[in-house]
């Protein structure tokens, strides 16, 4: 068993981290500062368990996940997988040369077309079997291994879930920057 | 050397850094040659920093902080009534 203030101390940095997904997970800022809570306070309780030198960051986020399946699921409301229909591989990127005035890579036309806010609300809308992957891959740079292995699912599983997350987002990113009239019709 | 078909087949697993050091080289070396798939890696690269930018902008509040060290103490109490 690991030394009970250093796990408190090792444990504390990863707060923001845990709270920045939980407010992607839940959608409000209440529910996010609870299951944070929770998750610490499940954590310390369970801390005889945690076996030193292994993934801490990784052991959290794992309660962080169960924690809100268990708990806060059921009061989401999110589109199911089954409801989407199949994106094109490079959606987006097919469709960059009707994207208005935007050059070669340009990142900060990248961020004026796409605001932080119509990412987090396009990430925040995708069916919960692609929001999990994509938070702890995508966000929170977890390997597939590692991902897999917070959601309980085989690396294929992981891998399919994020290819498909990621081109439902891009189309969602695709959607509002069309409503914005950024976007020109072309068909 | 990977074609482009073979390289876009990887661009998930390379933006990842899930692929071995010989795949890499490979990819590498197509993508030198190939405009057209470095445009589409180089998007793809940035799309994904955006993403994780936006999502870890707002800050935790002070209030969090002071309700976990609060949880922390609770169990401390514990072990002390246990010993």
């Amino acid at each position: 068993m690991a030394d009970k203030n250093q796990f408190t101390t090792e444990a504390m940095q990863y707060a923001q981290s845990l709270y920045s997904t939980a407010l992607r997970m839940t959608r409000n800022a209440s529910d996010a500062e609870d299951l944070v809570q929770e998750t610490y306070l499940k954590a310390f309780r369970s801390f005889a368990s945690f076996e030193e030198g292994t993934n801490l960051k990784a052991w959290l986020f794992r309660i962080l996940t169960n924690t809100f399946i268990n708990t806060y699921r059921s009061k989401q409301r999110r589109p199911q997988e089954s409801d989407l229909g199949s994106v094109e591989d490079l959606f987006l990127y097919k469709r960059l040369p009707t994207l208005a005035g935007l050059s070669d890579s340009a990142e900060e036309q990248l961020l004026d077309l796409f605001p932080a806010a119509e990412v987090r609300a396009a990430i925040e809308n995708l069916p919960e079997t692609f929001l999990l992957p994509m938070l702890l891959n995508d966000v929170e740079g977890f390997s597939y291994k590692e991902v897999a292995d917070i959601l309980e699912v085989p690396i294929g599983t992981v891998m399919s879930r994020l290819h498909r997350g990621r081109k439902t987002m891009q189309e969602a990113l695709y959607d509002y920057a069309s409503k914005r009239h950024l976007i020109s019709e072309k068909d | 050397m990977a074609d482009c078909n073979e390289t876009l087949k990887e661009l998930d697993r390379f933006l990842d850094n899930e692929l071995a050091s010989e795949a890499i080289s490979d990819l590498s070396s197509h993508l030198e040659g190939c405009v057209d798939c470095q445009q589409t890696f180089e998007f793809h690269a940035e799309l994904r920093n955006i993403v994780k930018l936006s999502a870890k902008q707002e800050p935790m509040p002070n209030s969090l902080i002071t309700r976990i060290q609060e949880c922390f103490g609770t169990d401390l109490q514990e072990d002390l009534d246990n010993s």
